[in-house]
């Protein structure tokens, strides 16, 4: 058999062996099988695929949808899909289809603003309260169990009525509705670390707290926020929808989902394709979100499968 | 545990078992009964019901319906003002003293006669009180301390009031004629009266009138019930009872008329009328509103002072365009100060949109490439459409806007701070003389920043002292011929200069069931009439 | 909205219930009332600050854009704005804790007031939200362990996450103008139709339940073809999460040695996975079914919105609108407070419950 299959075969076995012979290929051959239950997982292969379809949209925006998603044309409101609008067109003129592709990347752009903001933010709060202990842990976490305490769209509602609506304020105000829970997860993983041999180690070699944290346990947090992360993506994206559906979020004229929606639905009667099609467009995105994170979570946690 | 288990058996079971149940009832919809108006509308602008204090739409029109006013717009015809509670008046050489005698033999909804003493009160207690819409009479010069001898009742059935301003009597009878000159009745009102407050409190939310309607109930953001009155001057109104429904959602207010649900959908977008107009059942109705929509230009800002630039902005607006589309029969276009349909408006539309002329006139201005700008608007609709259009043919002449949506609050107090570049807003007279809006539009007697009064010109920091003179001539004059023409050209000037873009005046579109006649929107807020409403 | 559900944990998402040490009953007791304490002080301290910050001047929001100067100026005295910020506060905090929220700017009346009568709507909708999301999501969750791995198991899951993903608003205008406008399966917007209101006496505010109490069946039936379609829709988010952590639960439970006994010994497998299996997750089961709860309370401000529900949810977002400061805090407080309850008490559930945890 390995001879038929060779050479492509070579690296195969070695990546699966029983017996590897490196710490690196234990790893890689531990990564490699994650890798091939996940193709083996229909449904996760088809989050990824709606991913990297969102990913390649936004990337290719111009070149999939030519036209200015901002381009109006009074003549040519509210038409119904068509071959020359595969979408219809809106209450403007604009060419719906066009704003749902650019669409992606104000979408895209919202999730990972977010991502950005909220993974520092609770790494270090949650490796700082697990690292010192005491006093800080106390203050730390009350404060993550207050924010905890609130309804997220509750809160996020009254951080954007308070900065005012808009994108960037909509992304600040999820990110500071969304943190605590990594906060929670990279303090427990803080836990563990904090009594390992190695940190006490590098602790007796002289090296600041502030290395510590940042140079050895937030790096072996990551991986576990980073899961986190995707997992949340979906709960973000729907968030930010609701938000500019409530005329909070993403503000006319940009092609927002959430907003497109909610400017749609006093045509839902007569003109269902306006409200309707950039609907849909959320509900795929975030479902690809949601299966790629299950089809991860089955991967990486053996226990829930 | 396995209590619990039954539980959620037994809650599938009943689940299950009520299905049928409303399947057969669901669809089975009556009628609204015959007696009983039903109008879907946006009422959640309602703070207050006491007629000293309402400054809101709906709560203005609720109390045109559940109080008479001492001078008033009959249903019959909103544009001539009549007395009302009022029967006839004579007004003393200086022009300053009315008097004023009041119609024999009407009736408040608690049965006490309505009296010259209760007139007085209710005009006294709007000064006292000294809420919002005070202003209306405390422009004539009544305060606290001295309304008490200005406004007084020297028998059964005569009033006199004076005023210590400057303005013409027909001015006066303009002020008596808003939601502030409702009489109440003044025994109901201090029977409920607390610590001092005239009944303040009780007011807000119950009702002491003699008007066509009582107020039986006003759940704030659900509805709001009334009763007829069988005693009413004009006699007992048609319907028995009105209920305004709380209907946030155009679509879902147009689903309901459809239905049958309501009887009266009053927010419907020019887009659902549209959706409507082959629906046999259902009927649609144009009122003319007093109702203005336009740009307010900040001379703060550089380029936006250069006359070159205002006159270039307006012929950047593409009026028609929007009119004929997403605006068609909810919006005229409109561009003076004064609303068309009124006594000394001026109706000339002299702009239009024209690219070229503007790019001309910016780089006459010195800005050949344009320059950037930021619009202050409210994120609803209509709004929203207008100032995406705007930004939209701006950008053809080089100005890129940038829209800045808020809440429409948030927009006025940014307009209130003169922090905005340009404003787009809608004003509403007040009361239905041209000083109303001509007071707002065309008069700045101090343009500080620490200025008391924030009238439009101030907050678009136009700094117009022969204007404000020839504004305050205007409200003097006593001869009417020539005071029209003094708003006229009050009109042109602002129109040919001023920093405002006029663009838009509206209309109210009314959609009712096939059943229902003889609703009445008048040019302003409170002029709108259930009292002639018929179901057969 | 997705927030609480998305999240795989199923211990309780609000820590102040996190058991303060090994200290005796008493201590913990303390413990725990110092944390709740705690967590609501921020709650206040929060809401005041968001209050403060608002872009809106909150005396316009009262007198209007054309008031004279004079009102003004007393309305901004009244409401103290010229205090300092710590002793606006203070006033602030002595009164909540007096039980006064203050006066809503929009219905004119106290904020409490308002809560009371607006709050029965959110969890009539919740409550029956709930019931269908345990009802469906329960025998799926079960269904799906059972048959892991197979293509019922795949199917329940694909529901469960399409729950997770469709944005709940969107999902209830397309079930207004399909099951309503074209089916007229459904009543429309609203509690009730406009003619069977204010015939019921409101005795619990629960629209369903004070008819059946009156014996209204015709405003039961009408009430009921309103709550449906809502409460399906905020039943289906539920259902998804439910029936996941169902599932997983149960996935746990089947491999555990007393199946195979149980399973060895005879008895039906039925009666193993219903009784046994089941019977054994149901601790966890509560927690996670009031997480939902609490969850579902948050999700209706989306669909409050879209169907016109008359509930504690819109009463927040609209007084947002109107720079309702003190509804808005009251209301929050009040949402909050039901939050930390139900941490609170599906922590205790999960002690009472569980002999490991005793």
């Amino acid at each position: 058999m390995t001879a038929l299959e060779a050479p492509g075969a070579g690296w195969r076995a070695w990546l699966l062996t029983a017996s590897p012979r490196s710490r690196l290929q234990a790893r890689l051959g531990a990564l490699y099988l994650g890798w091939l239950a996940f193709l083996a997982n229909p449904l996760a292969l088809a989050g990824m695929a709606i991913v990297l379809a969102l990913l390649a949209t936004a990337l290719l925006a111009p070149l999939l949808a030519p036209g200015s998603p901002y381009a109006q044309d009074l003549t040519q409101r509210l038409l119904p899909p068509s071959a020359e609008h595969w979408f219809g067109t809106d209450e403007l003129g604009r060419d719906i289809y066009t704003r749902v592709i650019h669409g992606g990347r104000v979408t895209l752009t919202i999730v990972l603003l977010v991502a950005i903001i909220v993974a520092p933010l609770g790494l270090a709060i949650g490796t700082a309260a697990g690292y010192f202990g005491g006093l800080a842990d106390t203050v730390l976490m009350r404060i993550t169990d207050i924010f905890l305490a609130f309804p997220r769209l509750i809160l996020a509602l009254a951080f954007v009525a308070a900065l005012g609506p808009g994108i960037e304020n909509a992304v600040i105000a999820i990110a500071l509705t969304a943190w605590p829970p990594y906060a929670r997860v990279a303090r427990a993983e803080t836990l563990t670390l904090r009594e390992s041999d190695f940190i006490s180690a590098v602790r007796l070699q002289g090296a600041s707290a502030l290395r510590i944290l940042l140079r050895h346990v937030m790096p072996l947090c990551l991986s576990s926020v980073i899961i986190r992360v995707a997992l949340d993506m979906a709960g973000i994206i729907l968030t930010a929808a609701g938000l500019g559906f409530l005329g909070l979020g993403a503000q006319p004229p940009i092609p927002e989902w959430g907003a497109m929606v909610s400017s749609g639905r006093e045509f839902l009667l007569d003109q269902w394709w306006v409200a309707t099609i950039p609907g849909i467009a959320i509900f795929v995105v975030s479902l690809g979100f949601n299966l790629l994170g299950d089809g991860l979570r089955d991967v990486l946690d053996p226990k829930r499968r | 545990m396995r209590r619990l288990s039954f539980w959620i058996g037994a809650a599938a079971f009943a689940l299950a078992a009520a299905t049928p149940f409303w399947l057969s009832s669901g669809p089975a919809r009556a009628e609204t009964p015959k007696d009983t108006l039903v109008i879907a509308k946006q009422i959640d602008d309602i703070i207050t019901l006491d007629p000293a204090e309402v400054f809101e739409f709906t709560g203005g029109e609720v109390i045109a319906n559940v109080y008479d006013r001492v001078f008033t717009f009959e249903a019959e015809d909103t544009a001539t003002l009549v007395p009302g509670v009022a029967e006839s008046y004579t007004v003393s050489d200086d022009g300053k003293t009315l008097t004023i005698k009041i119609r024999p033999g009407q009736k408040f909804h608690s049965g006490n006669p309505v009296t010259a003493e209760d007139v007085a009160f209710s005009l006294q207690r709007v000064i006292i009180l000294d809420k919002t819409p005070a202003f209306i009479f405390s422009q004539l010069g009544w305060t606290k301390d001295n309304v008490k001898d200005l406004v007084k009742a020297t028998d059964e059935s005569t009033v006199t009031l004076t005023i210590t301003e400057d303005f013409g009597p027909s001015f006066v009878l303009n002020t008596l004629s808003a939601g502030v000159g409702s009489v109440v009745d003044k025994k109901t009102v201090l029977e409920h009266e607390k610590d001092g407050d005239l009944g303040y409190e009780w007011m807000k939310a119950n009702s002491a009138g003699s008007g066509p309607f009582v107020l039986k109930s006003w759940k704030a953001n659900e509805s709001v019930t009334l009763e007829a009155n069988p005693d009413y001057r004009h006699g007992a109104p048609k319907v028995k009872r009105v209920v305004l429904r709380h209907v946030p959602e155009a679509s879902a207010q147009r689903l309901q008329l459809e239905k049958g649900d309501i009887d009266i959908a009053r927010n419907l977008t020019a887009d659902q009328i549209q959706g409507i107009s082959g629906n046999p059942d259902i009927k649609v109705e144009p009122f003319p509103k007093a109702d203005l929509y336009y740009l307010g230009l900040n001379q703060k800002n550089e380029a936006l002072s250069k006359p070159q630039v205002r006159q270039a902005i307006r012929l950047l607006v593409d009026y028609q365009g929007m009119a004929d589309t997403f605006l068609k029969g909810r919006f005229q276009v409109h561009q003076s100060f004064w609303p068309a349909g009124f006594y000394a408006s001026l109706t000339d539309t002299p702009y239009k949109l024209d690219i070229d002329k503007a790019k001309a006139l910016l780089a006459e201005a010195g800005y050949p490439d344009g320059f950037s700008v930021k619009l202050d608007s409210s994120n609803v609709t209509p709004y929203t459409d207008i100032a995406q259009s705007v930004q939209e043919t701006f950008g053809k002449a080089g100005i890129k806007v940038e829209i800045v949506p808020g809440e429409q609050k948030q927009v006025i107090t940014k307009y209130r701070a003169r922090n905005h570049e340009i404003v787009l807003l809608y004003w509403s007279p007040d009361y239905m003389d041209p000083h109303s809006n001509a007071d707002s539009f065309a008069r700045n007697p101090d343009n500080s920043d620490e200025a008391k009064s924030k009238p439009l010109a101030w907050r678009n920091a136009w700094d117009i002292p022969e204007i404000t003179k020839e504004t305050d001539a205007a409200a003097r004059e006593r001869d009417p011929d020539k005071r029209k023409g003094m708003y006229l050209d009050l009109q042109k000037k602002l129109q040919e200069d001023g920093p405002f873009v006029i663009m838009f005046q509206s209309t109210e579109l009314v959609a009712r069931r096939g059943n229902v006649s003889g609703f009445v929107s008048g040019p302003t807020y409170d002029t709108v009439y259930y009292r002639l409403v018929e179901k057969s | 909205m997705a927030s609480g559900a998305t999240s795989d944990t199923a211990g309780p998402r609000a820590g102040p219930t996190r058991p303060a040490g090994r200290g005796g009953w008493s201590l913990r007791a303390a413990g725990l009332l110092g944390s709740v304490l705690l967590t609501f002080f921020g709650l206040l301290a929060i809401t005041f600050v968001i209050g403060r910050v608002v872009p809106i001047d909150p005396v316009l929001a009262i007198v209007g854009d054309r008031a004279l100067p004079a009102v003004y100026a007393r309305v901004r005295q009244e409401l103290a704005l010229d205090e300092p910020l710590y002793v606006q506060f203070w006033i602030y905090l002595s009164k909540v804790l007096q039980g006064d929220f203050g006066t809503s700017v929009i219905t004119s009346r106290p904020v409490l007031e308002d809560i009371l009568r607006f709050f029965p709507a959110t969890i009539e909708l919740a409550t029956l939200a709930t019931i269908i999301g345990v009802a469906v999501g329960v025998p799926m969750g079960v269904i799906g362990a059972t048959q892991h791995g197979r293509w019922p198991d795949h199917l329940i899951r694909v529901v469960g996450l399409i729950g997770y993903s469709v944005p709940i608003f969107w999902l209830g205008l397309v079930g207004l103008l399909l099951f309503y406008a074209k089916l007229d399966w459904v009543g429309g917007p609203g509690r009730l139709d406009v003619y069977y209101e204010d015939i019921v006496e409101p005795v619990t505010r629960l629209l369903l339940i004070d008819a059946a109490l009156a014996g209204e069946w015709d405003v039961f039936a009408n009430a009921f073809s309103h709550i449906l379609l809502p409460a399906s829709i905020l039943g289906y988010f539920s259902l998804a999460y439910i029936s996941r952590m169902t599932r997983s639960f149960m996935l746990e439970q089947l491999r555990q040695e007393y199946v195979t006994t149980a399973r060895a010994k005879g008895l039906s497998e039925a009666r193993v996975v219903w009784r046994h299996a089941l019977g054994n997750v149901m601790v966890p089961l509560v927690t996670v079914i009031a997480l939902s709860y609490a969850s579902l309370l948050e999700g209706a401000v989306l669909t409050e919105t879209v169907f016109a529900w008359p509930g504690l949810g819109r009463y927040i977002t609209d007084s947002l609108f109107n720079v309702d400061m003190n509804a808005v805090l009251g209301g929050t407080i009040m949402v909050g407070s039901v939050f930390i309850g139900l941490n609170l008490l599906s922590d205790m559930l999960y002690r009472i419950l569980d002999p490991r945890a005793r």
